[in-house]
């Protein structure tokens, strides 16, 4: 890889949680992504929708962690949209080493490249795993499972759009409660996804004792940035579970991506947080509580809630009493509550 | 060195000295001897610079083999039976991705019912998978085709699957001449991959691939094999000039000149059907045996000639094609197929019931007198068929098959149950 080559014109770049791409902002507070030396695993071009939160946590993830480890890393990757949109042979995206083998084995796989790392004494060599929710928590959980009990070298990132993009949206274990997708129709009397919690994936992690568990969305980028960055530099199974919009499965504006990060968060639907041999050792508190329906009416897969004739009063209240519960357990607004 | 060992120890002992890098794998019967042996041998420190992973499926196992070889180390993994179902995608997945894997596949039956004896089932559900397979005669050989399989799988960047006789081979002791590490590591160079995970180098690999070119690919799947039928036997060649003797090739034809009659059958079978063909010879009748060793790729020509001169040909198979009859007779009769010559098939040994030279004999003859049928299963006791299909005709539903015929089976008559038997 010449270095030209690695290097791509500047687009966007965060500077706050708040805004994208004033390049007025001070050098050095600036993101990777607004310097021209920046680290570049994905470049552009490749086939993800417009606003599409996954390739976006997927860039910033991955080119911080190239930053932390100077490129020296390999990429395994489940099958799912990230790989699909990234890898139309002839072409790739990607700048890294990087394979795809199936949708349910990126974990073992990425044992298979650590143990081979060893092995061939380059054991420096990071490796990195990544898998939408599906791979993650439903079909490639068995795998995960294993590579943490074993407490490999790898760092697991899950994109959690929620649902299984890549076939067209269909319900995940990770799929919220009443959540409308291709086989959790709105119909029926308790339309869209039926009543649960989904399966939380951070939380089993943290069950295993691994090193380091963390939360991020793709509304801080920078914070996304410390986490990767934070994990690169630990030894052991990591887990990074990040929140990625994806506006053609939840329905919504191209231009909302980074606002319904946000709002998840802002909202206690999604807590962020670390956690350490398996116990929570920082979290992020809610700057300012936003109820649950501002998150939810910007998503058509959750327009079924708030029909004119008889808005789901029930449901949204159970959503809300998820998002107090996480509120509550993570003690989110703590001494910076803002009520 | 000559040792009296177990199968599974020979083969376990082979593989070690291939010094592979990577080794995992979940126990199953008749396999797990086999891991355990290597297991041990990277523990004690015998088997060095080797990671041995316990992993938590077959399904993990060879994925974990799949990512080792991908990033460049040597990977083995072994597995049988449901376990060869369990990675089923995988399996196609390595082939698929051109990565040089060896595993060994202790061949066992494939449930419902549950049954945990030799048959070939479990090889012939991958048969189309991209890999080669080949079959073991003897423990002698299974040891050996593991350090040719190593040389062929990386010559070509194509995973090999060594198949073995479940308990028959495995679980069998007997003298097998163990190479030294010295004739190994004359024979077998170390794995240099074609492509590699390398951040000074970066590849992309397993790359989604459209209509444009996934013929192509599987095309070039193809060729490999092909290409593999000349690297056999070179291979064996060069194993020879190290080793001193004959192990693998494609096949071995035993007494077939002249012969009427000829066998064809894979794995330790042959060497019944060999102790047959030497009693029938000193009776006078014209009769030898062909036994595939590499089943994939299938031999067409190879065979062909082997089985030149011949009037009949018998197929003896541990598999069956529910619907068709026999996987391996339909190779031979494509090997067969300008040429005029009967092909039948006897289903033999399912799910371990023994094969006796009795009952080859007696194939023998009924082929010879023209009474052997294109599909025959060798022991089948009609009386419990025939019990079961009446039992089942006055329901309405069949209700689990294999419940039924066993009830059939302790309901029977004493003097009939001796008869049958
Ligand atoms: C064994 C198997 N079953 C099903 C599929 C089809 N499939 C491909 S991607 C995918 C969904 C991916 O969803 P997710 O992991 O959430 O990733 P996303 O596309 O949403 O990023 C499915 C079901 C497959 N490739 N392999
Ligand atoms: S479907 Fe969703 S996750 Fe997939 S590329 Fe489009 S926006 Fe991204």
């Amino acid at each position: 890889m010449s270095e030209d080559t690695a290097l791509q014109r500047v687009k966007f770049y965060q500077t706050g949680t708040h805004t994208v791409g004033n390049r007025l902002m001070d050098e050095d507070k600036r993101s990777v992504q607004s310097s021209i030396d920046r680290s570049n695993a994905i470049t552009s071009g490749h086939r993800a929708c417009q606003g599409c939160g996954e390739a976006l946590g997927a860039r910033f993830a991955l080119d911080a962690a190239m930053r932390s480890c100077d490129g020296n890393m390999v990429a395994v990757n489940a099958t799912g949209c990230l790989e699909v949109f990234t890898t139309p042979y002839p072409e790739t995206s990607w700048q890294i080493p990087w394979v795809h083998s199936l949708f349910g084995n990126a974990p073992a796989v990425a044992t298979g490249v650590a143990a081979a790392m060893r092995r061939k004494g380059r054991a420096q060599t990071k490796v990195i795993a990544q898998g939408g929710d599906g791979g993650t928590t439903d079909i490639g959980f068995g795998c995960l499972s294993g590579m943490f009990e074993r407490n490999d070298d790898v760092l697991y990132i899950c994109y959690d759009n929620q649902a299984y993009m890549n076939t067209g949206v269909q319900r995940s274990s990770a799929t919220p409660p009443t959540a409308r997708t291709a086989t959790t129709p709105a119909v029926g009397e308790a339309p869209g996804n039926v009543f649960g919690t989904g399966k939380n994936l951070p939380l089993i992690a943290m069950a295993h004792n691994i090193p380091y568990v963390a939360t991020a969305t793709v509304a801080d980028l920078h914070d996304l940035e410390t986490k990767v960055t934070r994990a690169m530099n630990m030894s052991g199974s990591r887990y990074i579970h990040v929140l990625v919009t994806c506006p053609l499965g939840w329905g919504s504006a191209t231009n909302h991506t980074i606002l319904l990060a946000r709002l998840a968060v802002e909202s206690g639907l999604f807590p962020l947080f670390e956690a350490e041999d398996g116990a929570v050792v920082r979290t992020q508190k809610i700057r300012k509580k936003v109820p649950v329906e501002d998150y939810l009416k910007l998503q058509k897969r959750f327009a079924h809630l708030f029909k004119k004739d008889r808005e789901d009063v029930d449901r949204i209240a159970a959503i809300q009493k998820m998002a107090d519960a996480n509120i509550d357990r993570f003690n989110l607004l703590g001494e910076r509550s803002a009520p | 060195m000559l040792k009296q060992i177990e199968g599974s120890a020979a083969v376990a002992q082979a593989v070690a000295l291939c010094r592979p890098e990577v080794v995992c794998a979940y126990p199953i019967t008749p396999q797990t001897h086999i891991v355990e042996g290597v297991g041990e041998l990277v523990k004690s420190g015998e088997l060095e610079n080797c990671e041995y992973i316990n992993v938590e499926s077959e399904f993990a196992a060879l994925s974990v083999a799949i990512g080792a070889s991908a990033a460049g180390a040597r990977a083995y993994t072994a597995t049988a039976s449901q376990g060869l179902l369990f990675m089923a995608e995988a399996v196609y997945n390595a082939s698929g991705l051109g990565l040089p894997i060896v595993m060994t596949l202790g061949n066992r039956a494939i449930g419902a019912p549950i049954n945990i004896w030799n048959d070939h089932t479990d090889a012939m559900s991958m048969k189309d998978a991209g890999w080669i397979q080949l079959f073991a005669e003897t423990n002698q050989e299974a040891a050996d085709l593991h350090i040719q399989a190593f040389r062929l799988a990386e010559e070509l960047s194509c995973p090999v699957m060594v198949c073995m006789d479940g308990f028959i081979l495995t679980h069998a002791y007997e003298r097998v001449d163990i190479p030294t590490q010295e004739e190994v590591d004359a024979f077998l160079p170390g794995y240099e991959p074609v492509q590699v995970l390398d951040p000074a180098d970066p590849y992309s690999i397993g790359a989604m691939v459209g209509p444009e070119a996934f013929t192509e690919v599987r095309y070039l799947a193809h060729r490999k094999q092909m290409q593999a039928l000349d690297l056999i036997p070179q291979i064996g060649t060069i194993f020879k000039d190290v080793f001193g003797r004959e192990s693998g090739g494609l096949l071995h034809s035993y007494r077939t000149e002249g012969a009427d009659t000829i066998f064809v059958a894979m794995g330790s079978v042959n060497g019944t059907i060999k102790e047959v063909v030497d009693a029938e010879r000193e009776a006078g009748k014209s009769v030898g045996s062909v036994s595939i060793c590499s089943f994939r790729p299938f031999p067409l020509e190879e065979l062909k000639s082997a089985l030149k001169g011949a009037k009949r040909v018998v197929v003896v198979e541990k598999s069956l094609a529910p619907g068709l009859g026999g996987v391996l007779a339909s190779n031979v009769r494509m090997a067969l197929r300008e040429v005029p010559l009967p092909v039948q098939t006897v289903i033999a040994g399912l799910g371990g019931r023994a094969i006796t030279m009795k009952g080859i004999s007696e194939v023998l003859h009924a082929a010879e007198n023209g009474s052997l049928s294109d599909v025959t299963f060798l022991g089948l006791e009609q009386a419990v068929i025939d019990r079961e299909i009446a039992r089942s005709a006055e329901m309405r539903h069949a209700g689990p098959t294999a419940e039924g015929i066993l009830k059939a089976i302790q309901n029977r008559p004493a003097a009939e149950r001796s008869k049958a038997s």
